[in-house]
């Protein structure tokens, strides 16, 4: 079976490079603007793994990730955090919250990569 | 007793008394007369002729009722450590010379108030003087054998002659010393003296009647429990005689620090403060020793004579009776010194008062003024001598129209009830700094007038008119009215009832009067000063920051015709040498003023003393030192208080801009952080989308369908741009934002700028097909920095075609004049900007929440570089409220 990964970012060029990258992974991808566009898809599909952004508009990505860990069909689902803040406190906060990766931009793609494959696999 | 051998037996005591005084006077610093039992002696000057016998009288009449008078001064002893102290050290401290002084210093030196207190002192003790007056008559009629002879002319009068001889006594040992706060040791020797004269022949004839012609207390006990009407005399009849009690013993505890030759004995005449601790349980004592015998002397004396004789006389006439004339003279003698102790220091006391507080500041200052220092001292001696020679001889003739036909006690009682009404202001003055001269005053002219109505008219109207009508039916009949039952209390004796109302209304227009009127600087200086006697050299010093002009010269000649010349050169060198002043200072200072006020004050009176001293102040003008000295009044309270709280108001005010500068540093520093942080997000976003797509792009072996490089290709360029455009506009708006940034301002066609703006947007405004329309096509000319002009007008643009909607959308940009300014507006029929956005629109990386479309593509920080622009230009930029389809923009910029 695909594995299925939730891309949510508001950068469209961002977005491209990842949906291509996934998709040659295999994944089968799912793309948000934000976090309530996310939460929508989530209502219908169960991702492996949802690939965060933080700073979003309408709902940011330290809301969706509580919605995640409060929904119980998610408790499976993975969620890595991708995103320019990259202060400690920042990483920090997000870990507490129960993200189970946090990844900086910018980043190596292979690296993504590797880092996605390890938590599904 | 034969009348001559009388006579030569005063006489020689008397002779006894002044070589005691004058061996006083000689060895003034003895130990024998400065040690704390000739002080304590001293103070039983309070045993006059009526303690010793008219205690015996009422004894005989009424029983214990004698009592207490001197349960007063008993319960007033303890409190000596604290208020006889504090009054001793204040009249120290200003020389004080009188209770007058004492009283109208409290009260800012009030020249009236001195007079008054001094008036009240005559009226209170010239019928006591006349009492002892009597007295000696009494005894000596009694002593003689001549019985038949009644002197009826004054030459002939042997009372006269005696009266003559103390004030002699009086005036010699009185009047010495022109200052009169200097000791007057001599007569305290001859006065302490006495007091044990007095108390050894009375324990004698107490003895000698209870265990010679008696069996012993029990005996005589015996006895006179077998006789009627004997329960009355031995117990308290009721709550009536409670209260006459207790007014009597308010009464007596009053007097014991009010009547002049008792504040002249223990305040004027204490060597040291320390006597006062042996005085507190020793004076008490003498009274105690003095009342021992009082009951059964006059027990013996109603069962030997029953109520033939004048009870008040049974200790003399007991031993009369039995043929003991030694006795008889023992006991003579023991009260004839009660008399002479009292008259003289009374004398001296009220001469003191009379000079200074009503003779001089009253008439002779001016002529003082002039005189020379001998003279002066001279003319001060001799208003004494005249005063007491005066003094006696008043009381003489009271003591011949009225005495005759009262009896000690009452006499007594009178002098009390007019001294008490010294006390509101005496006492309350001490211990509390709102009391007011105006209030001391009303206090005791009230009292006074109560006093005189209930007590001593009465009287005066009964020896003349022979009726006591007035006693019975009161004034013009009305029953309220009556004096010894004023507005129906009957039950109270004549006295305490006087002495009750009197001081009721004293103390009432007291407290009204101080609570409503507030005193002058001077008043509240000394009220200050005396109240808070400890604190009283710093206050003395600084009381008044002084800013007349005054020659030291000036002043010195005014103490040169007192002191003399030598004293006052004295003073004068050790006042420099203290305050550590050259001696050959010229102008004085508020200091010297004081220091020679009260150098002057032994002499004068601090009145005169003040009235003297004034006289050679340059600026007599009251009004500007009147102003000056309001403003220093209280210097504590008002002046530094003042400085205080300015001071702090300033620290406070200074704190609290230290801390608004604080806060605006560190939410500076928060901002600078935040907008780092901003800036370096903004930053990273592109870079990320480059670095991701340069990855995928290299990688070779992954064959790219060709349109995903193409547009990989794009989203790089797309990217870099962004990335450009966002480091151009952080520097930009840095330099704004720190004002480095110079306007270049030129004169020129606002309509040319805003069509190169157009162009300039025209290629964004087609791909989207927005329209935009150029409302007023009118050339306008003013000065602005067109470059930087183009970039708002470029911004505002670019902003509205990002919110339109593509083909429909249409943005309108016009122009008009408003009030000393362009206003330029653009219009567009986007979605709009949300209310609450409004004000946050111009803050820098804010972008509206509410965007549903895809984020556009700006560097967050358009309309702040624009705001700060317009700012520049001393131009408004704001938002257009209550816009129904789209937003409308508008910036101004000002011309002349």
């Amino acid at each position: 079976m695909k594995k299925k990964i939730l891309i949510v970012d508001d950068e469209p060029n961002i977005v491209m490079s990842l949906e291509y990258t996934f998709k040659k992974q295999d994944f089968e991808v799912f793309i948000a603007r934000d976090g309530s566009e996310a939460l929508e898809i989530l209502k219908h599909h169960i991702p492996n793994v949802v690939l965060l952004d933080v700073m979003m508009p309408n709902v940011d990505g330290y809301q969706t990730l509580k919605h995640i860990k409060n929904t119980d069909s998610l408790k499976d689902t993975k969620v890595v955090f991708l995103t320019a803040k990259n202060k400690a406190s920042d990483i920090e906060k997000g870990l507490k919250l129960g993200a189970d990766k946090y990844l900086t931009k910018p980043f190596s793609v292979k690296k993504i990569v590797s880092e996605i494959l390890e938590l599904v696999t | 007793m034969n009348n001559y051998a009388l006579i030569t037996i005063i006489v020689i005591y008397l002779v006894v008394l002044f070589y005691i005084a004058f061996l006083g006077e000689k060895k003034r610093q003895s130990k024998w007369v400065n040690n704390p039992y000739v002080y304590t002696l001293s103070l039983a000057v309070y045993c006059s002729a009526w303690t010793y016998y008219g205690s015996v009288g009422i004894a005989a009449n009424s029983g214990i009722n004698f009592l207490p008078i001197y349960l007063g001064p008993v319960i007033a002893a303890p409190l000596w450590i604290v208020v006889l102290r504090k009054i001793i050290r204040i009249s120290k401290q200003h020389k004080i010379s009188s209770i007058a002084d004492f009283i109208s210093l409290r009260y800012g030196n009030s020249r009236f108030l001195g007079a008054l207190v001094t008036i009240i002192c005559l009226f209170g003790t010239l019928p006591y003087i006349s009492l002892q007056l009597k007295a000696v008559s009494e005894t000596f009629e009694i002593m003689s054998d001549d019985s038949s002879y009644v002197s009826t002319t004054v030459i002939d009068d042997s009372t006269f002659y005696v009266a003559l001889l103390l004030a002699i006594f009086a005036t010699f040992f009185g009047t010495q010393n022109t200052d009169a706060s200097e000791k007057h040791k001599g007569i305290i020797a001859t006065v302490a003296f006495e007091s044990v004269l007095k108390l050894v022949f009375f324990l004698a004839i107490g003895i000698y009647v209870t265990f010679y012609l008696f069996d012993g207390t029990t005996d005589i006990y015996n006895q006179i429990s077998t006789t009627e009407n004997f329960k009355e005399l031995t117990t308290l009849s009721g709550v009536e005689d409670g209260f006459n009690w207790f007014f009597l013993i308010g009464l007596s505890f009053m007097a014991i620090f009010l009547l002049p030759r008792q504040f002249q004995v223990s305040v004027l005449e204490n060597n040291r403060e320390k006597h006062l601790k042996k005085a507190i349980w020793l004076f008490p004592l003498y009274l105690l020793l003095f009342n021992l015998f009082v009951i059964f002397i006059a027990w013996a004396g109603k069962l030997t004579f029953g109520s033939t004789q004048n009870a008040e006389y049974y200790s003399l006439l007991l031993p009369l009776e039995n043929g003991n004339s030694f006795f008889a003279t023992l006991v003579f003698l023991g009260g004839f010194s009660a008399v002479i102790s009292m008259v003289i220091v009374s004398t001296l006391a009220l001469s003191t008062m009379v000079s200074n507080n009503l003779i001089i500041p009253y008439g002779f200052l001016d002529k003082f003024i002039k005189n020379q220092p001998e003279r002066n001292s001279k003319y001060i001696k001799n208003i004494r001598r005249i005063s007491i020679f005066t003094i006696i001889i008043t009381a003489y003739f009271f003591y011949v129209s009225f005495s005759k036909e009262l009896s000690l006690y009452s006499i007594g009682l009178i002098s009390f009830v007019i001294i008490s009404q010294l006390a509101p202001s005496f006492f309350i003055g001490l211990y509390w700094n709102r009391g007011s001269s105006k209030a001391a005053i009303t206090g005791i002219i009230v009292g006074f007038l109560i006093a005189i109505y209930t007590l001593i008219l009465p009287f005066t109207l009964q020896a003349y008119t022979g009726t006591d009508d007035f006693t019975q039916y009161g004034l013009l009949g009305i029953e309220a009215l009556k004096p010894n039952a004023l507005f129906g209390i009957d039950f109270l004796s004549p006295p305490a009832h006087a002495f009750f109302w009197s001081i009721t209304f004293n103390m009432l227009c007291y407290s009204v009067f101080s609570l409503t009127s507030k005193g002058n600087y001077r008043e509240r200086n000394y009220a200050e000063m005396f109240v808070d006697s400890n604190n009283f050299s710093t206050l003395q010093d600084s009381a008044l920051v002084w800013k007349g002009e005054a020659y030291v010269a000036d002043i010195k000649n005014v103490l040169i015709r007192f002191l003399g010349e030598k004293r006052a050169t004295r003073a004068l060198t050790i006042f420099f040498t203290k305050y550590k002043l050259p001696q050959d200072t010229q102008l004085a200072d508020a200091r010297l003023i004081n220091f020679s006020e009260k150098l002057l004050t032994g002499s004068i009176g601090s009145a005169s003393a003040k009235i003297l001293i004034a006289s050679v102040v340059k600026e007599e003008q009251i009004s500007l030192v009147e102003v000056l000295k309001i403003l220093e009044e209280s210097k504590e309270n008002i002046v530094s208080n003042k400085v205080l709280l300015d001071k702090s108001n300033e620290l406070s005010q200074l704190s609290s801009k230290l801390k608004d500068a604080n806060e605006e540093l560190i939410s500076k520093d928060k901002q600078k952080d935040e907008f780092l942080d901003t800036v370096a997000h903004e930053l990273k976003t592109p870079i990320t989308g480059i670095r991701a797509a340069t990855e995928l792009l290299m990688d070779e072996e992954d064959d790219m369908p060709k349109e995903i490089k193409a547009q990989f290709l794009k989203n790089i360029l797309q990217d870099s741009d962004r990335l450009g455009r966002l480091i151009h506009n952080i520097l930009d708006f840095e330099k704004l934002e720190t004002g480095r940034l110079h306007l270049d301002m030129q004169y020129q066609d606002l309509q040319k700028t805003i069509q190169k703006a157009i162009s300039s947007i025209s290629q964004i405004a087609a791909k989207k097909e927005v329209k935009i329309l150029n409302k007023n096509p009118h050339a306008f000319n003013t000065n602005y920095d067109e470059d930087r002009i183009l970039q708002v007008l470029t911004n505002l643009l670019s902003n509205a075609i990002k919110f339109c909607t593509a083909k429909t959308g249409q943005i309108e940009i016009d122009y008009k004049l408003g009030n000393q300014v362009m206003e330029i507006s653009v219009k567009d029929n986007g979605k709009g900007i949300p209310e609450e956005d409004h004000k946050f629109i111009f803050d820098k990386f804010y972008q509206s929440q509410d965007q549903n479309t895809r984020k556009p593509q700006g560097s967050g920080l358009g309309l702040a570089i624009t705001k700060q622009i317009v700012e520049k230009h001393n131009g408004k930029i704001w938002a257009k409220k209550d816009v129904k389809n789209g937003a409308i923009l508008v910036f101004t910029i000002p011309f002349k």
